[in-house]
């Protein structure tokens, strides 16, 4: 069975100006917002996310990528992951109210990564999630505060997020998982 | 008690097919359509008939190191490989340096009965290189013993050697030199080159083999004796020997199997099993070997068979032994180096491997080759036959083939040694008959006196 | 990764990933939380048959920087000193549950033969074999190397034409054999000087140029210098050469010598340092000497082989 897509290019631009939205108005304002992408997708979002955010707010908002690998609980069990750099805006993040991004939320084991992740670099105040897509199928008791579409799969489907950054086209679809990259 | 043996269909080394038959310990006829009442039938249907192989160059171990091989187990590996004479290298534990040991070598071999066991006599006492050992004492025990090398270790002092040569010389002996200049080789691996630069194992230059053999040929010129140059691995050594062969001297050369087939390059594994003494050389200096060979420079093939318990190999390659066992794999890995090619043919196999080994060893009855009236020495060989070389093929103790997992040509068939079989249908004939039937060679030996 | 044997059988690519894993872990290294939590409940042995204070506590750094438990065993003094085989040790590691090997080893090819042989499934990792190799050494020049060019924007980059000038034993250095595969394979051209006695024969196979002469090789312009230790005692025993003084003055890189490199020239030495025999003191401690950066690097380039060859399941770095 082809793929299905389920966001098209415009359909991904209006959820996440409607995440900004909804970033902005939770956390009254913009002040002390530092939008953490995780890699590789997650940056880009993260990016789009603080630049929406400052075009809404007229206040500049910082944004950078905080990479999980190293916190994963499952490293024996996969091929090598190669780290990606974390970068965090040079005032640090103590304080501060992370949003962490990232593009599929499943198991939510990423999330925990991110989290010890998170910690060994300072103490934010608030720690919030953003996802374009939530699959479901939690493993562990974790919940996003803002969602771009829930997207009910079955585990053997694969979802797929294509961005023009690091893919050259745009799209969400979803496979029954027989073939292509898993994500 | 002995047995007749008709042996039906042969092809000899020279092409021609024959029927064999042998009848007290000889080879009493040989034509086509021969019959004999009573006698063993071996169908050699597509077989060669080569004559028994004579090994210069064995390491049986025994005395003193049994765990890597007796002269029983030896004799074994031996026969399978075709072999019915082998000559023990002196380097046991006690050394075989006086007639005390050679004797008891002897008789273990004579005992046994699958090969001739012709014990090697040290030069010096104890292989120590500092005085003679007791050269004549050997040469007239039962033992009869007329090769003497201090193999493992080089005569390397030069007034020594010349004494050597020329004390042996009474005895119409000859001395087997082990060519390696022992101050250029300290500590070394490998042979020294791009290789061992790479590894980082302290290299073993070909200079060190080079350099005493050109000294003693010349001390043997000088003194007018001859010389035996062990294992020749290098193109230079080929060279040496060749000049000094052209000068007339009395010069004989040997090179293994494994240096007419492996190379450095199989260093790189760091796996023991490839730790030799020489080493393994480069392709260039293979192919000088087989050229050397070819053109008469070198007279003959010998095994260096040297067996090692899996503890002095299975380990690290500063810490593991040097050595390689041979008699099983000798003439399938001649056929795939010498053979196949087209550089010797059946005839040169058995005059490298038989004839010319037999003479340099001053040991009677291979002269004549397989001939009516000659002993009844000689070996069955499917050279058609290809196989996967591995453990089940060796018989001795030793597992350090380098062979291993090869595909190599050829088997041996059958091999008969003083006229009953030591191998039938390509299997060992069992201890107790083979040494019965040597004890019963022997006692017909004795009547005739 | 399931082992690192050697930086002979380093891809360029395989090569350029270590050495950005390595970035990430010395970016943790300016933290203020130094540990990663990603090797809990794994065992690392170091296993070390010859003394190496610096380069087994850069291992136990590294390996306890990502929270593996680290088991120390000196061979010396130990079962090992009395005949015990590198087999029964390894046997004994494996028993124990040794999840990697941090092996020192005397002869060239050990960590080799323990990682073809079927004694022990641990990863394994050379950590200076012999005369052969010593490749987390390589890596880590490598990256102090990049890191002094390239800074934060290390990341991805090759030593592409970059030129390295080894100076020293060459015959029995394996801090030079590494370093001469693992530099060439980036790219940088790499010159070698030393007396002809401490060259090994065959080095003009190697992709390297090579001279005697150190002032010939400082007038021909270099990026980097890079001294090796020379063990005095050994050597003249050896008749290498004459003695400390004459190779000092050949082939030291004194001060002299060093005030005519451009100030943008690294001074490299792998430690310990013979100061006044291959490197003078102003040599060693002026700002164009990498020695300090190298031993920290030395963590970071180690965290990220340990990773590489604990992560995954020991396959390729994806």
């Amino acid at each position: 069975m082809p793929p299905r897509v389920v966001l098209q290019q415009a359909d991904i631009a209006r959820a996440l100006t409607r995440i900004s939205h909804e970033i902005l108005e939770s956390n009254r304002g913009p002040d002390d917002l530092v939008i953490l992408g995780i890699p590789t997708r997650g940056v880009i979002l993260a990016e789009r996310i603080a630049r929406l955010i400052s075009d809404i707010s007229g206040r500049p908002v910082a944004s950078g990528s905080l990479d999980v690998t190293m916190y994963r609980d499952d490293l024996s069990r996969n091929p090598t992951r190669a780290p990606s750099p974390t970068r965090v805006p040079a005032a640090g993040i103590d304080g501060s109210v992370v949003v962490l991004v990232d593009d599929v939320l499943y198991s939510g084991r990423t999330i925990r990564s991110a989290l010890d992740a998170l910690g060994a670099i300072g103490r934010p105040r608030i720690v919030r999630l953003a996802t374009l897509i939530d699959r479901g199928h939690r493993e562990l008791p974790i919940r996003p505060d803002f969602v771009g579409k829930n997207l009910p799969s079955a585990q053997g489907e694969r979802i797929y997020v294509r961005l023009h950054e690091s893919d050259g086209d745009e799209f969400v679809s979803i496979d029954s998982g027989e073939n292509g990259a898993p994500k | 008690m002995t047995t007749t043996l008709l042996v039906t269909g042969a092809t000899l080394a020279d092409g021609t097919r024959t029927d064999l038959v042998v009848r007290n310990g000889r080879i009493a006829e040989l034509g086509t359509g021969l019959s004999a009442s009573g006698a063993r039938v071996i169908d050699a249907d597509g077989l060669t008939a080569l004559p028994g192989l004579v090994d210069l160059h064995t390491h049986l171990r025994e005395p003193g190191f049994e765990q890597s091989e007796t002269v029983l187990t030896g004799s074994r590996a031996a026969a399978i490989g075709g072999f019915t004479a082998v000559h023990a290298m002196a380097n046991t534990s006690p050394v075989a340096d006086t007639a005390g040991v050679v004797e008891q070598v002897e008789s273990l071999g004579r005992r046994a009965g699958y090969v001739n066991v012709r014990p090697i006599g040290a030069v010096t006492v104890g292989l120590a290189g500092q005085q003679l050992s007791e050269i004549g004492a050997m040469a007239n025990s039962r033992a009869r013993v007329r090769v003497f090398s201090d193999d493992g270790t080089c005569v390397s002092d030069a007034l020594l050697m010349r004494r050597a040569l020329e004390y042996v010389k009474t005895f119409d002996g000859v001395v087997a030199q082990h060519a390696q200049e022992p101050r250029l080789t300290e500590g070394a691996q490998m042979n020294e080159g791009v290789v061992s630069g790479e590894l980082g194992l302290a290299g073993w230059p070909a200079v060190a083999e080079e350099a005493i053999i050109a000294r003693d040929v010349l001390l043997a010129q000088h003194v007018g004796a001859r010389v035996h140059i062990c294992h020749l691995s290098t193109a230079g050594s080929v060279e040496v020997v060749r000049w000094a062969k052209a000068r007339g001297i009395r010069v004989t050369a040997e090179v293994t199997p494994h240096h007419l087939m492996l190379t450095e390059e199989l260093v790189r594994s760091y796996d023991a099993r490839y730790k030799v003494n020489p080493p393994l050389r480069r392709e260039e200096d293979v192919l000088a070997l087989r050229a050397g060979l070819a053109d008469g420079t070198i007279d003959i093939i010998a095994t260096d068979h040297a067996p090692h318990p899996s503890e002095s190999k299975d380990c690290e390659w500063h810490a593991a032994s040097m050595g390689m066992v041979g008699l099983e794999s000798a003439l399938s890995v001649a056929q795939a180096s010498v053979v196949d090619n087209g550089m010797l043919d059946w005839d040169d196999i058995a005059r490298v491997f038989s004839r010319t080994p037999a003479a340099i060893g001053r040991l009677d009855g291979y002269a004549d080759g397989i001939a009516v009236g000659a002993p009844a020495e000689f070996t069955l060989y499917d050279s058609a036959a290809s196989r996967v070389f591995d453990t089940d093929a060796l018989a001795g103790l030793g597992r350090n083939s380098p062979f291993l997992q090869l595909t190599l040509p050829g088997r041996v068939v059958a091999t008969v040694h003083q006229g009953y079989p030591t191998v039938l249908d390509g299997q060992l004939v069992d201890e107790e008959t083979v040494s019965s039937a040597a004890a019963g060679a022997w006692a017909v030996r004795g009547c005739r006196g | 990764m399931k082992h690192l044997l050697s930086t002979r059988d380093l891809t360029r690519h395989e090569a350029i990933g270590i050495l950005d894993v390595a970035e990430d872990m010395a970016d943790v290294q300016s933290r203020e939380v130094r540990k990663l939590p990603t090797l809990r409940g794994r065992t690392v042995v170091n296993l070390f048959f010859e003394d190496s204070t610096r380069t087994r506590i850069s291992f136990e750094a590294a390996a306890k920087r990502l929270s593996a438990d680290v088991i120390n065993f000196s061979a010396k003094g130990s079962s090992v000193s009395k005949g015990e085989s590198l087999k029964d040790t390894a046997q004994t590691l494996a028993a124990i549950g040794a999840d990697v090997v941090v092996i020192r080893h005397p002869a060239s090819g050990a960590p080799q033969v323990l990682a073809q042989s079927n004694w022990i499934e641990a990863g394994i990792i050379n950590a200076g074999d012999g005369t052969h190799e010593h490749p987390t050494q390589g890596l880590l020049d490598a990256f102090t190397i990049r890191k002094r060019l390239h800074g934060t924007a290390s990341r991805g980059r090759s030593l592409d034409g970059v030129r390295v000038t080894i100076v020293g034993d060459i015959l029995h250095s394996r801090v030079a054999r590494s370093n001469v595969w693992l530099l060439t394979s980036l790219g940088a051209q790499v010159h070698l000087v030393a007396p002809a006695t401490l060259l090994p024969v065959g080095v003009a196979n190697w992709p390297v140029t090579v001279g005697y002469d150190l002032d010939e090789a400082i007038d021909a312009g270099t990026d980097v210098v890079m001294m090796l230790r020379i063990q005095a005692e050994r050597m003249m025993s050896g008749g290498f050469f004459p003695n400390a003084r004459e190779y000092s003055r050949r082939w030291g890189l004194d001060d002299a010598r060093v005030d005519r490199l451009p100030a943008a020239t690294m001074v490299m030495h792998p430690g310990p340092m013979n100061r006044g025999l291959e490197i003078s003191s102003r040599a060693a401690d002026s700002p164009r000497s990498t020695v300090l950066e190298q031993v920290s690097n030395g963590v970071s380039v180690r965290m990220a082989v340990l990773y590489l060859v604990l992560s995954g399941e020991r396959g390729e770095l994806s």
